[in-house]
């Protein structure tokens, strides 16, 4: 009995000393709290407020890089780097790539369709805030911190994978099948049928080629004549009518008046 | 400090994200809120993970990332969908049920 309880006093005693360093945060890891919590904070902040939606894409970069680095800090260096490989660099070129196809200047309406709607989501969101702070402040006002140290003991990346492969391997298991579902569920969505009637035929195309609108023999050049030598001549046809086309679009005709021609200085 | 302030940052962050869903009418931005919202219960779930000393709170953001990856690829298809139909992207522009 007195050895139980000599090893319970044992185990809580190594349970405070790992506790007591990692309760308080200090040193580098508050600086950078409190550099990049701005950062976030702002972010989101602008990503809502911006009005055009390529800028508020990349306030949210700004935000998920941070929390990328937050991750990081909080003993999940995997996790920070998924988060900037898979956020911010997959999610969020998708979602650029899919603002610049749909148009970027598809800009707000400011019309409101709800009546009172923007009120009444300010009054939530103060509501939520408000909720959720105190939520948060009651219930963790002394919380011990374990930390991470004893659980990624041999590394992060090890002890991460040793428990996705055993206890949650049905998980990810599962995670293949939806992972193959969105990207059938996408191929789908995103596919259009175009119908045979819609498709020019050969002969169509071969008539578009030599109608009157699109010649499709070389141009005929400019002409040099008794009259004049210059490429802003336009050639004759051999029905005696001259062609502008052989004129360049470049060559402007110019009309020498008295004020062109006047002796200049 | 403490490790809580975190959570704190994690709670403003969720709320400004849902702010945005209700307050934003272009669809694509209120999928980027939708996006922050679900960043900013990772960052509650990493933290817990700390606090707690175990690693489930980690592999739980890392399946939570695995669903948002895939609820974009979905989502961003159905705004492109209603985009070539309606020629709009803003979310009151979809409105057929209503009428």
């Amino acid at each position: 009995m007195s050895t139980a309880l000599a090893f319970a006093d044992a185990v809580h005693a190594h349970a405070a000393d790992l506790a007591a360093p990692a309760n308080e945060v200090k040193g580098g890891e508050k600086v950078a709290f409190w550099i990049l919590a701005p950062i976030a904070l702002g972010g989101a902040i602008g990503m809502v407020l911006a009005r055009n939606a390529i800028h508020s894409a990349l306030f949210l970069v700004c935000t998920m890089l941070s929390l990328g680095v937050f991750y990081v800090i909080n003993a999940g260096p995997f996790l920070g780097m998924v988060q900037i490989i898979v956020y911010t660099g997959a999610i969020m070129i998708l979602f650029l790539f899919v603002l610049m196809l749909v148009g970027r200047d598809s800009s707000d309406s400011i019309v409101e369709q709800l009546r009172g709607q923007r009120l009444a989501a300010a009054l939530l969101g103060i509501g939520l805030a408000a909720m959720v702070a105190t939520g948060v402040a009651r219930a963790f006002d002394d919380t011990r911190v374990v930390g991470l140290g004893r659980a990624t003991q041999d590394g992060n990346v090890p002890a991460l994978a040793a428990r996705l492969f055993t206890r949650y391997v049905f998980a990810f298991e599962v995670t293949s099948a939806l992972l193959i579902t969105a990207a059938l569920g996408a191929m789908v969505l995103a596919f259009v049928e175009r119908s045979k009637k819609d498709q020019m035929t050969q002969r169509q195309r071969s008539r578009e080629r030599v109608s009157a609108d699109s010649y499709p023999a070389p141009k005929p050049g400019p002409g040099v004549y008794a009259t004049s030598d210059s490429v802003a001549t336009p050639a004759l046809l051999p029905d005696g009518t001259t062609t502008d086309k052989s004129v360049s679009k470049v060559v402007q005709t110019h009309e020498l008046d008295a004020a062109t021609t006047k002796a200049k200085g | 400090m403490t490790p809580t302030y975190y959570l704190v940052l994690a709670a403003a962050l969720f709320t400004i994200g849902a702010m945005g869903v209700l307050v934003r009418r272009n669809a694509i931005v209120v999928f980027m809120c939708i996006e922050l919202m679900l960043n900013a219960v990772n960052l509650t779930l990493v933290t817990f993970s700390r606090i707690n000393g175990t690693l489930d709170g980690q592999i739980m953001a890392f399946f939570v990332m695995v669903v948002a990856a895939a609820e974009v690829v979905i989502g961003l298809a159905i705004i492109m969908a209603i985009f070539r139909s309606r020629r709009s992207a803003s979310v009151d522009d979809a409105n057929l049920l209503k009428y």
